[in-house]
């Protein structure tokens, strides 16, 4: 019985063998129209400039399996990022105080998305839409409306490259590699399959929803706090103007990668390749000199297209 | 005028129906008897268009045709009956009817007038005065069978496939039905049904066509079948010891319930349950079995009373506070609140007692590999791997799943609601022989069930609950159905 076939893997296989299929064509054909698409240089710039969405991306992952939503990325990339500088002035505090209160900001905002869902019984679309703008205006109220600058050397260095990659890259990579092996071997990502796949079920079961629930959104937000982080460090100011739709990427990249909107089927491998998608598709637009009006229409229907692809092959 | 040659249909790999060869003749009611997973339903939906056979062809008045979709097959005359409806329930009677044929005027307007008479009439041919002006919602799930019945008929239908259309049915729903399906053999349509209830199968079927794990065993005249036989043929074995019988001697006390509460679907129930005893719960449908047993797991708190377990007070506010004070449940709506259709088949089976299977927070993956094989072979769950999802498995393999699933957490008290409902007979037979085990090994069960002849069979003792009250605690050995329903029965 061991040695039979598993279709539900077999059909996430499909799944990414038909992304990485996609990718592979965009790229050979950047490749081969552009001279500055396959170089080193262009590449590691790809990969710096997905990062921060690719952070994103994988802390939604997780709100996503559950059956929920986050639409309060983008605004809370910009509260923790102001918060963050507002205590990155040289010479104030050392290191870790700005990196832990960026995560904290991020980490709490997203809790508390969680206890409104699961003590508030509100809906997640609702919860997080009130989030995006209460967080948006507390970046406006701390920040005084204008961006925080004046930060110290040792915060934006992390912007920066660690050997030749870019430390983002790395963050990156990180979070992606310990969310992938969360989910795949740990109890707790066990049962956020659950939940989103059947919550009465899961109840049912024993698993304790309502925690698990609260977990997805700080971890989510802990991360989006991450996220605010490096985009201080990259644009050496915290801009609390910064992040706008930074969630509909995320998500966009999310549902690409195979993950459903209605919860309990998905993974981080897919979301790293829906973010890799997303990365390469503005990139070579980009380099192909088209204008940013037309990027954002080609984009849409790329997403659109990806998932009705994915749909129909599903089906079938 | 209607034959199926060879048809083979495979589902993940594994053949749900293989070279399965049957006709069906204008006039005659054709029943498909199978257990659950037979390939009945699979059959159904070959010849109606909704599945592409995977070989073998179906030949339709002499030549063969292939149904691309439910459409194609509608146009040529065979209809579908679904098991579960599917109404526009704000449309009218008329309206769901007609739908995409209502008759128009001169100016491509919706004649409503010509409509209620057109509907009426088609109902009218199933002797039935159903209104057609009446909102769908309003309906029972019987009248919207017939309204389906009269929708196929409004569209020539010459062969009607239903799939258990009396499954959700009074007694009362059923004779009107058969009214209807009388009448169509009169008209000289071809009526081919599923159904698993054997009294329904003779007063009804003129040919009987048996399905046993996706192969065609035999098809004969329903005259030529008796019960036994008909259920002989249906598990492939006789199934004279169905219920094994109950020797174990109860032990001490482990749960005992005092004036538990929770208006207004429940007051004052207070019983004990001791170490293997299997204790049956009856009472009609709303009488508060589901509510009170729900309160016992933490499904659902109760308001007032006092749980005890070993003599010690539990509180139980979630099924994590049941599962750790030692109780266990199968429950009651499989897939609501059962199956978590998109998970595998392991992910399912182990969910409950999934810290059993790893170390601090992390799973071990071959300590679940194999329990999950052995719990495979243990209830005989049949499955193309650990992998395959559980929604693709047939209701018994489900059910077989969960009740695994409960039991991998080694509880000392465990309650099944309604175990063994939608289930075939096989798996029923299983389900039977694992509480005789259960309750020999010194587990105590809390049975609750709708059909008495299992609560007869399988307990030590029975409780009645009538309106949300104990009304009776019955010695299974001197009571009898009547008895049981005379106390279950409102005042």
């Amino acid at each position: 019985m061991t040695a039979t076939t598993r279709p539900t893997l077999d059909r996430n296989l499909l799944h990414r063998l038909g992304i990485v299929a996609v990718l592979v064509v965009i790229a050979g054909i950047l490749s081969a129209t552009t001279d500055s698409f396959a170089t080193g240089a262009n590449l590691t710039n790809v990969a710096r400039q997905v990062s921060i969405n690719g952070i994103l991306a994988v802390g939604v992952t997780f709100v996503l399996l559950t059956g929920g939503v986050d639409l309060s990325l983008g605004s809370v990339v910009a509260l923790s990022g102001v918060t963050c500088a507002l205590f990155a002035h040289p010479g104030e505090y050392p290191l870790f105080v700005p990196i832990c209160v960026g995560l904290l900001t991020g980490g709490l905002c997203g809790l508390l998305n969680g206890v409104l869902v699961t003590r508030g019984g509100i809906a997640p679309f609702i919860v997080t839409l009130g989030m995006m703008t209460v967080a948006r205006g507390l970046a406006l109220i701390f920040s005084g409306g204008k961006p925080v600058a004046d930060m110290t050397p040792a915060l934006t260095n992390l912007a920066g490259d660690f050997g030749p990659v870019p430390i983002p890259v790395l963050c990156f990579a990180f979070v992606a590699v310990l969310s992938w092996l969360f989910l795949g071997r740990f109890r707790l990502g066990r049962h956020l399959y659950a939940v989103g796949g059947n919550e009465q079920a899961a109840r049912a079961a024993g698993v304790a929803v309502p925690s698990v629930k609260r977990f997805a959104y700080g971890i989510c937000g802990l991360l989006t706090g991450l996220a605010g982080v490096v985009l201080a460090a990259r644009i050496t100011t915290g801009q609390p103007n910064a992040g706008q739709a930074y969630e509909l990427d995320a998500i966009a990249a999310v549902v690409i990668g195979g993950t459903s909107l209605s919860g309990g089927v998905g993974s981080v491998l897919g979301t790293i390749l829906g973010v890799l998608l997303i990365g390469i598709i503005n990139n070579g637009l980009d380099l192909q000199g088209v204008s940013s009006y037309y990027q954002a229409v080609i984009k849409g229907v790329i997403i659109v297209g990806a998932v009705w692809l994915d749909r129909r092959q599903s089906r079938s | 005028m209607l034959r199926a040659l060879e048809l083979t249909k495979f589902f993940g790999g594994l053949p749900v129906l293989q070279r399965a060869y049957i006709e069906f003749h204008p006039g005659e009611v054709h029943a498909l008897m199978g257990e659950n997973g037979a390939g009945k339903s699979t059959l159904l939906k070959m010849l109606a268009g909704l599945y592409q056979p995977d070989a073998g062809i179906i030949e339709w008045r002499g030549q063969p045709v292939r149904f691309p979709s439910p459409n194609a097959a509608l146009s040529q005359g065979i209809a579908m009956v679904h098991q579960e409806l599917m109404p526009i329930p704000d449309l009218t009677v008329a309206e769901n009817l007609l739908l995409g044929m209502e008759p128009t005027n001169a100016l491509g307007w919706v004649d409503r007038a010509e409509m209620q008479a057109q509907a009426r009439r088609w109902l009218q041919e199933l002797n039935t005065d159903l209104d057609p002006s009446r909102p769908m919602r309003s309906l029972s799930v019987a009248q919207m069978q017939v309204v389906e019945i009269a929708k196929a008929l409004a569209r020539q239908a010459d062969v009607i496939l239903m799939d258990e259309p009396t499954a959700a049915l009074s007694d009362h729903e059923v004779s009107a039905l058969f009214k209807a399906i009388a009448t169509l053999r009169q008209r000289g349509v071809a009526v081919v049904y599923t159904t698993h209830k054997m009294d329904e199968v003779f007063r009804l079927a003129d040919r009987i066509s048996v399905l046993r794990d996706g192969q065609l065993v035999c098809t004969k005249a329903a005259t030529e079948f008796s019960p036994a036989s008909l259920i002989a043929h249906m598990v492939g074995r006789e199934l004279s010891q169905v219920f094994p019988p109950v020797t174990t001697t109860p032990g001490e006390v482990i749960l005992s319930v005092e004036q538990l509460t929770r208006a207004p679907a429940y007051r004052n129930i207070s019983f004990t349950l001791r170490r293997g005893e299997v204790l049956g719960l009856a009472g009609l449908m709303g009488a508060g079995r589901t509510e009170v047993v729900s309160a016992l797991y933490g499904l659902h708190a109760a308001d007032g009373g006092t749980i005890r377990l070993h003599g010690k007070p539990v509180g139980l506010t979630s099924p994590a506070d049941g599962l750790a004070a030692g109780i266990g449940m199968l429950t009651e709506d499989r897939k609501g609140s059962g199956i978590i259709p998109a998970l595998s088949v392991q992910h399912n089976l182990t969910l409950t007692a999934l810290r059993q299977y790893c170390h601090g927070a992390v799973i071990d993956a071959s300590a679940e590999a194999a329990v999950t094989q052995k719990a495979t072979a243990d209830f005989a769950i049949k499955a193309s791997g650990p992998g395959q999802a559980i929604q693709q498995l047939s209701g018994g393999n489900q059910q077989k799943v969960l009740l695994a699933r409960a039991l991998l957490a080694a509880p000392a008290v465990l309650i099944l609601d309604e175990p063994t409902r939608g289930i075939d007979i096989g798996a029923k037979a299983e389900i039977y022989a694992l509480i005789g085990r259960l309750s020999a090994q010194g587990t105590a069960v809390l049975l609750v069930s709708s059909e008495l002849p299992e609560i007869l069979s399988l307990t030590h003792r029975i409780l009645v609950l009538r309106q949300g009250e104990l009304s009776a605690e019955l010695d299974p050995r001197q009571t009898n159905q009547e008895e049981i329903l005379r106390y279950a029965m409102p005042q």
